[in-house]
């Protein structure tokens, strides 16, 4: 005998959902420090937990990060995911103040976010290699009409590893490349792109291994990079795509002209096969973590500052110049010696031409204060340039 | 046919229709079921096995009355292939119908791993502890510690790996009220792990009765340790020779300890508990999960049964270097794990020697075995230690 509800259920619903009231099920959020927890209000959640997108996916399941990772006192994360594009629209009333208070006010509800691909309206943007090791910038895309991570079923996953991994192998000249799939690459092909720093592991962090995504790894997870080694493309890591431009030395534009050529090379691609990437003018480009919406762009070098990087103005200069300081291995690691990791820190609300300007001038800036200690000037705190 | 749910649980509806004719069915979108089969090729458990694309075809388009599905089950055992020389289940149940509903894949699982179990088979309970001989008599200068723990489901609930927070938080309350009612030799304390003191966690540490989040991803793959630490807690009695852990794999680990070789009176204390507690719960309109072909039905097919695991630890560090150690083991039906619990190695000749088999035998029937079997090793090792041979203490199979 096999039961059903008296009502057809969609997706993860479950009769006995309907057992518990809302109340039972609401989380304590009492120890709790990150935007989820911040605005999931009891009357909220009540709105909220009976409903599904059309892909199944609940409410519950989106805040389970959220739930699982109580935060830390000095680090407030996001808490929680969308598993398909829907998301954001079925569980607005929770997303649109959680994207408000982590991308600066920007509000959903009113404002239009800019995208600008444009790379020629880039000003200066070559660094003095004296100082600036590597540059680059990445993103992420999502194909429209498949579930995100944290909720798509394998065929899924494999559907966009398809159409990307058929789209890339379309890619010609300086950009032309090779697929290496995490399930089939051999050990020689994995060593090598452990040398070259490309290779990425099943996530250990719990705060992206409670959202699901990680599960049924390494299926359909792979790595794309073209045969210079400065455009690269994960797939099906925490987003469908992550699309890194990078070289070593302080030429960010020509970082930035590959990164908009490639990315429009690769969506003309996937449009001939009736693909698209999910984006709207609200939320710009959608991607996994309400974190990256927007541009879902981090530009960012690796640049050496042993003077300025004691000085105890640095933090408050890089505030105002609305940059964010990383050590050399990426989120969450310390600074190596006086080589900082410095990107942008806003991803929604401005285009990605403006925000490749924005860390430029603020990397030009950081390098003249450093010249000015060396020679024992003073240096000044900027304005804090428009947000 | 008509259900309706126990009376005592808060609920806004409670009357769910089944039908002969009719499956659940799940409206998400979907791909074809050859196109989501997982790739197997690199794995070694009992679900990959098994699994075939026919029979993931067949069962994909079902799920329970709480909406479980075949990708719930098996979630487990597609993220972690497993390891050469250890084979693991690979699948868990999210309720008592995953069972029933999906008895293609777990039936021929459960025979693999239950020593050739038949679908038709009755498994028999036997929670009496007078029908165990012996037993009080272990030798202390080799038996350093006794032990028998189980688990219990609690019926209308969901279980670990799909419950919702107000599920695992009713299974608390539940239990909390009943553990509250003894008296005696088993009156006791519960300690809610969100609530708990620092001086309370310490002396649970100290106590070796603490259990941690879950960090083995074959548990964290399933779910179980979604909400962490809401729901969960540990009680003990005022001795600390009882002790149930609440929500962890299973709804409650019942687990009766002390120090020493007398087994009997673990075991008498075990039943006891067990058979109070589950008094109390009928009282509030439940019962624990049970049917006469599976036993007592918990997360893990591996539990299934009895979900006894009655052991030892025990010094024997000749007889463990012994060449037939593990072929008396074998005989025996008992197994040997290190004194840190499953999957560590033995420290120094202590090992920890309990029973290898769950379903299929009765509860007095596999402490019954260990009480025999430790009895007969703790005799070699004492031969063995006088330099004399073991050959004609050798056993049956059992």
């Amino acid at each position: 005998l096999y039961g059903h509800s008296v009502q057809p259920f969609q997706g993860n619903f479950c009769p006995h959902d309907l057992m518990y009231p809302d109340s039972a099920d609401y989380p304590d959020l009492r120890k709790h420090n990150n935007c989820m927890a911040s605005h999931l209000t009891p009357a909220i959640y009540a709105k909220l937990v009976d409903k599904a997108t059309p892909n199944g996916y609940t409410l519950d399941q989106a805040i389970q990060t959220g739930v699982d990772n109580p935060g830390h006192p000095f680090i407030k994360t996001v808490g929680m995911v969308a598993g398909d594009e829907e998301s954001y629209e079925v569980f607005a009333d929770l997303l649109d103040p959680v994207i408000k208070e982590r991308h600066n006010g920007y509000d959903p509800q009113t404002m239009t976010h800019p995208t600008d691909l444009d790379s020629s309206k880039l000003k200066s943007g070559k660094f003095d290699e004296r100082y600036v090791l590597s540059s680059r910038v990445r993103t992420g895309r999502s194909i429209r009409g498949l579930s995100l991570p944290p909720a798509c079923t394998r065929a899924e996953r494999r559907e966009v590893e398809k159409v990307v991994v058929d789209a890339l192998a379309g890619l010609k000249g300086d950009l032309a490349g090779t697929y290496y799939s995490l399930t089939h690459m051999t050990d020689q092909e994995q060593q090598q792109l452990i040398d070259d720093h490309f290779l990425f592991d099943k996530p250990v962090s719990p705060l992206l291994t409670c959202s699901g995504m990680a599960r049924d790894w390494p299926d359909a997870r792979g790595i794309w990079h073209n045969n210079t080694k400065t455009f690269l493309i994960w797939i099906n890591e925490e987003d469908h795509t992550r699309v890194i431009s990078m070289e070593k030395g302080g030429n960010m534009k020509r970082v930035f002209d590959r990164f908009c050529t490639g990315l429009k090379e690769v969506e003309r691609l996937i449009q001939e096969k009736g693909w698209e990437f999910m984006w709207n003018e609200r939320l710009g480009y959608i991607l996994t973590c309400p974190s990256n919406l927007g541009t879902g762009l981090r530009a960012g070098v690796h640049v050496n500052l042993p003077k300025l990087s004691k000085d105890p103005r640095f933090t408050k200069i890089l505030d105002n110049l609305r940059l964010q300081k990383r050590g050399t291995g990426g989120v969450d690691t310390a600074a190596v010696g006086s080589t900082f990791d410095i990107s942008n820190l806003d991803r929604l609300g401005q285009s990605e031409v403006q925000l490749v300007q924005t860390v430029v001038d603020g990397v030009n800036y950081l390098i003249e204060c450093e010249k000015k200690l060396e020679k024992g000037q003073d240096i000044k705190i900027p304005p804090p340039v428009r947000k | 046919m008509h259900l309706s749910i126990a009376g005592g649980l808060p609920c806004r509806m409670c009357v769910l229709l089944f039908s002969n004719d009719k499956m659940a069915k799940l409206t998400i979108k979907r791909l074809s079921p050859e196109e989501e089969f997982p790739d197997l090729s690199q794995h070694n458990n009992h679900m990959a096995k098994v699994l075939t694309q026919d029979m993931y075809t067949k069962l994909r388009d079902r799920a329970t009355p709480n909406g479980f599905t075949i990708d719930g089950v098996i979630q487990t055992g597609i993220d972690n292939p497993g390891h050469p020389f250890i084979m693991t289940v690979g699948c868990v149940a999210g309720d008592e119908e995953t069972y029933e509903v999906f008895k293609e894949l777990l039936d021929p699982i459960i025979e693999d791993r239950h020593g050739g179990y038949k679908p038709t088979d009755k498994h028999k309970t036997d929670l009496n502890p007078d029908n165990l001989k012996g037993g009080d008599d272990l030798d202390p200068n080799y038996v350093i510690s006794s032990r028998v723990r189980t688990g219990r489901s609690i019926r209308g609930f969901c279980l670990p790996p799909h419950c919702s927070r107000g599920e695992r938080r009713g299974v608390e309350k539940m239990s909390v009220e009943a553990l509250d009612s003894l008296s005696g030799d088993l009156k006791g304390k519960y300690y809610a792990l969100k609530n708990m003191t620092d001086a309370e966690q310490q002396q649970l540490i100290d106590d070796h009765f603490l259990f941690d989040k879950p960090v083995s991803p074959l548990l964290l793959a399933s779910g179980m340790a979604r909400d962490w630490p809401d729901g969960r807690g540990i009680w003990h009695n005022d001795t600390k020779t009882f002790l149930v852990w609440v929500n962890e794999e299973d709804h409650l680990r019942v687990i009766s300890m002390q120090k020493g070789g007398n087994m009997k009176e673990v075991f008498n204390r075990f039943c006891t508990g067990l058979t109070k507690i589950e008094t109390l719960f009928k009282d509030k309109g439940t019962s624990f999960m049970w049917n006469e072909h599976l036993g007592y039905v918990l997360t893990c097919p591996s539990n299934l049964g009895t979900g006894l695991r009655a052991g030892v630890h025990v010094k024997i560090p000749n007889m463990s270097k012994h060449a037939k150690f593990e072929e008396v083991l074998k005989r025996l039906r008992l197994q040997k794990r290190g004194t840190g619990g499953v999957d560590t190695a033995a420290v120094g000749g202590t090992f920890d020697i309990s029973n290898a088999d769950r379903l299929g035998f009765s509860e007095v029937e596999l402490v019954q075995m260990v009480v025999d079997g430790v009895k007969l090793l703790v005799e070699m090792e004492k031969k063995l230690e006088k330099g004399q041979s073991i050959d004609d203490l050798m056993p049956a199979q059992k």
